[in-house]
């Protein structure tokens, strides 16, 4: 074993050679370089110049995208010579901003481009609401970047920051950032030279600030920012080696399988723990994860409450942390805390210090004792957070919807109930001298039980004071005289308010069940909805609608189409996007992510795209807008919207699906005509021709051997089949129009007799061998046909006939009116069609069989009869007759209407 | 007629039907000018031949082009036209730009020479009508006006006797629909009426009116009187 872990301990870990080639690979993904200064006034922006300057003398293109010189000679004199690109105007609130303009950067295609003030935060209306973000962006654009950043915008350090300088920084720049740099040089200053710079004013200060960051700059804040610096950049640092350590199988001093989890609650200080663990976790380069556990006491919490921890969950996610949520198991929540870190061997939990009173613990318990007292060698830290001004990485979503406006009916009620009770306790006690206060405990049960806990808590107080005024001596007084009484009263007071705190909290888990059964069975009525849809469009349609439904948000869907997305449903489905939401899909589709309204890309449309997805990637987008301008979605909704866009996305793969096996089967299916085909194409030109071939031989070379008989006999042959070689050729040409749809007919008012006189005249060739009847009605009217193509039908038919009846009997053909139909037939007194083959001798190369010998023909004649006569809009169908027996084929067409026969005449 | 000296121009691309038409019309008596494409064609045409045969797929000219400048040049000279099934457009086409009739690839040369003398005939009675017409038990007197079946007068209407004298006129040579509504009215009128005056027509003129053995027709095309042999 040991052989075995320190064997694959010497080969290179394949995760950090894959991060190295990524960063190695030239023109994919730009190189990042980062100063980082302890604070403002260090010199980053003159550093970066200078190395700027340096790079453009080695011949690299390098541009500056924005710096700020703050008016400082020394940096403006670096600028000098590097080229500049302009700002983008953008007017924000009256005043005219001039913010770095990705798109001309990107369209400029620099090697190296400079951007001051990483922590930036862009104008609304931009791209990206933070500047980071443009930086990404330049570098997924394979451009390189250097950009400055301050040691107290980086995420992780934001709370120690905070607590050294008693400023809370709100630009912040995440550490994924940080970490993602290629190179990160620090810019270092003594604590006493930047104060002298300060003081010589070479600081830039703003006006408004300059008190505040007076203070900030004491030499014990700068050194404490120094440090921090310092010790950020040392870490950085340390990882590159180790990667590189790791990259080249370097045996070193790999993290010692340190584990780090991190309990959060509601509590607002949750998100310091998640920032200490965050540093815990760098310093022993160990995984980390944050718990959550979901007790019968998370049921009372507010929506504020259920953000908040939703928030810190994503706050330890963008830092790289697991987010667990498990719901309690045990009594106690350090059990469940204790049993999941076991679970995951994990070696350090990371509590935050309660807060609670001393009363509450004794009641409750305390996590944090429990937790001290039973984590065994697993290290528990202790956090005390401190209050601070609310962190800006919490996003206050504002709940529009809940906020519910007072109601004042459960009030009435409850006095209502304590009315009645009252009323109900005079009766009781005069007539059956019955103790009262069970009645009156009974309206407050009652209260509680329909209508909540604050409700209740009124009936509780209106019931002591009804109850003392007029049932306790001496009554209509608010004064007990019995201290029997007094102790009664006080135990009756206590009761009220105890069951209706009981009562409240049932009611509470019961409206918020119901509320979970009525999502749930929305989910399941929507899934079943999703099963039942075939199409494209009904599955569309249901997810747009379902989505609207629950969220009550205006929806769109997007699909791909021709190599972009373009809008295929919607609910109200008349929507439609304008050119800026539209971008902000096409974003959220390429880069599959969320953008627009709500999101950190494009945050100025009016809509929210977020990516549908399956395993096999992004599969569309949802669009979601509501007209109020408040946060689209509460956490909850978030993380609805997500399932229900997962169900509509598999069932839109699941459609896709169903039409590429439909797809092959087609494919199938032509490949079997097709060689079907084949076979009797090889078969009908090669039997014509070889009568041809070798009865014109023998006339050529033969002749002088040949009688007169037997040479007219060759001439006919040759004749003969020639003639069926061309009825084969013009099959397959008719076949051919029809499949490529090239069959236009040419109808006019056509007289049925004349046509069948003209195919008859045609077939008469064939038809020799048999007698020909024909029968048609004398009152028949005209029908709409195209002439040549009924013809060519009833040519068929007719050669149809003198195939399969035999010679000497009689083929029949009749017309006659059938109410508003003129109905054509066909008739012969062969052996007629077996049952089974009545529909499938229309198909293509179908054949019917007698015994195993299959007649001579193409096995096209009857298709195009019915391609020919479903494209004149009537029917042809094939029957059998008795006596005498044979087949017959019934043609139905359309008479010409009165009106219509009048319109074309005219 | 005589046929012995008559001068026929082939046009067509393909060598065998060329060679196919020559045997046939020499053994006919006819002489023979071929032509292997359109620009040939119309050289040709200053040795003064009697009557074309055209195919309509030639390599350098359209067909029906070089249908048009044969007619510019030589008003009268009949020309029978190559065509292939399917192509009942092309054809009315061709008889709208005066072709004297077609035949409908492949043929048998007997049609083909059916063809060819009723449009010939038909240029020597454009010289001199022939006032009396007989085909088998049909007889019409175009100077008298009389028409008679098996030697019983038949009673036509104006119309009808107007249809059939075209139809005599023109005898064995097919009438596109076209050709015979603006013989017969003066306004433009649907084809139908048309239909209508055949098939009254076939009633009187017909032993058998659903398999007539006169008037034929020629599906998508027209009609064609049958001509006396």
């Amino acid at each position: 074993m040991a052989d075995q872990h320190s064997d694959s301990e010497q080969r290179p870990s394949p995760d950090a050679l894959l991060a190295e080639a990524r960063r190695e690979e030239e023109g994919r993904v730009g190189r990042l370089k980062i100063f980082v200064g302890a604070a403002p006034g260090v010199g980053k922006t003159y550093e970066m110049l200078t190395a700027a300057r340096a790079k453009q003398k080695e011949g690299v293109d390098v541009i500056v995208g924005v710096v700020e010189t703050h008016g400082r000679k020394e940096t403006e004199a670096l600028l000098d010579g590097l080229e500049v690109l302009g700002r983008k105007p953008t007017d924000y609130a009256g005043r005219t901003l001039h913010e770095f303009d990705i798109d001309a950067a990107l369209a400029r295609r620099p090697s190296l481009i400079l951007i001051d003030e990483l922590a930036h935060t862009n104008v609304s209306g931009s791209r990206h609401p933070k500047r980071y973000q443009d930086v990404e962006e330049l570098l997924d654009a394979s451009i390189d970047v250097y950009t400055t950043v301050n040691v107290q915008h980086i995420e992780s350090l934001n709370d120690v920051v905070a607590q050294i300088t008693r400023v809370r920084v709100r630009e912040i720049v995440p550490d994924a950032i940080f970490d993602r740099a290629d190179a990160i040089e620090l810019v270092d200053l003594t604590p006493e030279d930047l104060i002298q710079r300060l003081k010589e004013g070479k600081v830039y200060v703003p006006k408004q600030a300059e008190r505040a960051l007076r203070h900030y700059f004491s030499p014990a804040n700068l050194t404490a920012l120094r440090e921090l610096a310092l010790r950020r950049t040392a870490e950085r640092v340390d990882e590159q080696l180790l990667e590189q350590m790791r990259a080249r199988a370097i045996p070193g001093p790999w993290a010692a399988g340190e584990r780090i989890l991190v309990c959060i609650g509601e509590d607002p200080r949750s998100a310091g723990l998640i920032r200490y663990a965050k540093r815990l976790a760098d310093r022993l380069r160990a995984p980390w994860t944050a718990l959550y556990i979901e007790t019968t006491r998370s049921l009372d919490f507010t929506e504020a409450d259920r953000d908040r921890i939703a928030e810190t969950l994503r706050l330890a996610e963008r830092l790289d942390a697991e987010a667990v949520s498990i719901p309690a198991a045990g009594r106690r929540v350090a059990d469940d805390v204790l049993g999941y870190a076991r679970k995951s061997n994990v070696t350090h939990i990371i509590v935050g210090k309660s807060e609670r009173s001393r009363w509450f613990e004794m009641l409750h318990g305390s996590v944090v004792h429990d937790l001290v007292r039973r984590a065994g060698n697993i290290s528990v830290h202790v956090i005390a957070g401190e209050k601070l001004p609310e962190a800006t990485t919490v996003r206050a979503t504002v709940v529009t919807d809940d906020a519910r406006p007072f109601d004042a009916i459960p009030y009435l009620a409850a006095f209502s109930a304590v009315a009645l009770a009252f009323g109900v306790s005079l009766l009781a006690e005069s007539v059956l001298g019955l103790n009262v206060d069970l009645i009156f405990l009974t309206a407050v049960v009652g209260t509680a039980v329909r209508y909540g806990l604050w409700p209740s808590l009124l009936a509780a107080l209106t019931a002591s004071l009804t109850y003392n005024f007029f049932f306790l001596p001496p009554i209509y007084t608010f004064t007990i005289a019995d201290p029997a009484n007094v102790a009664a009263f006080l135990l009756f007071s206590a009761l009220a308010v105890l069951i209706s705190r009981l009562a409240a909290r049932g009611w509470h888990h019961t409206v918020a069940a119901q509320e979970r059964v009525r999502v749930v069975e929305s989910l399941y009525g929507f899934s079943r909805k999703l099963a039942g849809a075939g199409a494209l469009d009904d599955v569309l349609w249901a997810t747009a609608y379902q989505i609207a439904m629950m969220l009550k948000v205006r929806v769109v869907l997007l699909l791909p189409d021709n190599g972009s997305i373009a809008v295929k449903a919607g609910y109200p489905p008349e929507d439609a996007l304008d050119e800026a939401d539209l971008a902000a899909a096409k974003w959220a589709w390429e880069k599959a992510r969320p953008a627009g309204r709500d999101s950190d890309a494009l945050p100025g449309a009016k809509w929210l795209f977020m990516p549908m997805r399956t395993g096999r990637g992004a599969i569309g987008i949802v669009g979601i807008s509501r007209e109020d301008p408040a946060p689209l979605l509460r956490a909850d909704q978030r993380r609805l919207l997500d399932a229900l866009a997962d169900q509509g996305a598999l069932a839109i793969e699941r459609v896709h699906l169903v039409e590429d096996i439909d797809r092959v089967r087609r494919t199938a299916e032509t490949e079997r005509l097709r060689s079907a085909l084949l076979t009797s194409i090889s078969h009908d030109l090669k039997t014509p021709l070889a009568g041809i071939i070798g009865s014109a031989g023998a006339l050529r070379d033969l002749s002088q051997s040949f009688d007169a008989q037997s040479k007219d006999d060759l001439l006919s042959t040759i004749i003969e089949e020639s003639e069926r070689l061309n009825r084969f050729i013009a099959n397959l040409l008719d076949m051919t129009r029809l499949e490529s749809g090239a069959v236009v007919p040419n109808t006019a008012a056509h007289d049925v007799g004349e046509i069948v006189g003209s195919a008859l005249e045609r077939a008469s060739k064939i038809l020799a061998g048999h007698r020909v009847e024909v029968e048609i009605s004398p009152e028949l009217p005209m029908v709409m046909v195209d002439a040549v193509l009924f013809e060519q039908v009833l040519f068929n038919l007719l050669d149809n006939a003198a195939k399969y009846a035999p010679p000497a009997t009689t083929v029949r053909v009749a017309s006659w009116r059938d109410g508003e139909t003129v109905k054509v037939q066909v008739l012969d007194e062969g052996d007629g069609i077996p049952d089974a083959d009545l529909e499938r001798i229309f198909d293509k190369f179908y054949r019917a069989r007698k015994g195993d010998q299959v007649r001579a023909g193409t096995g096209l004649g009857l298709a195009i009869s019915r391609g020919f006569i479903e494209a004149l809009s009537g029917t042809i169908v094939a029957a059998n007759r008795m006596n005498p027996k044979g087949a017959v084929f019934t043609i139905t067409l359309p008479v010409l209407k009165a009106d219509e026969r009048k319109k074309y005449a005219a | 007629m005589s046929a012995t000296s008559a001068k026929i121009l082939v046009v067509d691309d393909e060598p065998p039907i060329r060679k196919l038409l020559r045997m046939g019309l020499v053994s006919q008596g006819y002489d023979v000018l071929e032509a292997q494409n359109g620009k040939v064609a119309l050289e040709l045409l200053s040795n003064n031949p009697d009557l074309v045969i055209l195919d309509l797929g030639l390599p350098d000219i359209d067909g029906l082009e070089l249908l048009k400048r044969i007619r510019q040049r030589e008003n009268s000279l009949p020309i029978v036209v190559l065509s292939s099934r399917g192509d009942e457009a092309g054809k009315v086409a061709a008889l709208d730009l005066g072709a004297d009739d077609y035949v409908t690839k492949p043929f048998g040369m007997e049609e083909l020479f059916a063809r060819m003398r009723a449009a010939l005939r038909h240029q020597l009675q454009v010289q001199g009508e022939l006032p009396l017409f007989h085909v088998g038990d049909l007889s019409v007197d175009l100077v008298r006006r009389i028409v008679k079946l098996s030697d019983k007068e038949v009673k036509l209407s104006p119309k009808e006797y107007d249809l059939l004298r075209l139809l005599v006129q023109h005898a064995g040579k097919v009438l596109t629909h076209k050709f015979l509504m603006q013989e017969l009215w003066d306004e433009p009128t649907d084809p139908q009426y048309l239909r209508v005056y055949v098939r009254q027509l076939r009633q009187k003129i017909e032993p058998d009116p659903e398999r007539p053995q006169h008037i034929m027709t020629e599906i998508g095309i027209g009609y064609r009187l049958r001509a006396p042999d």
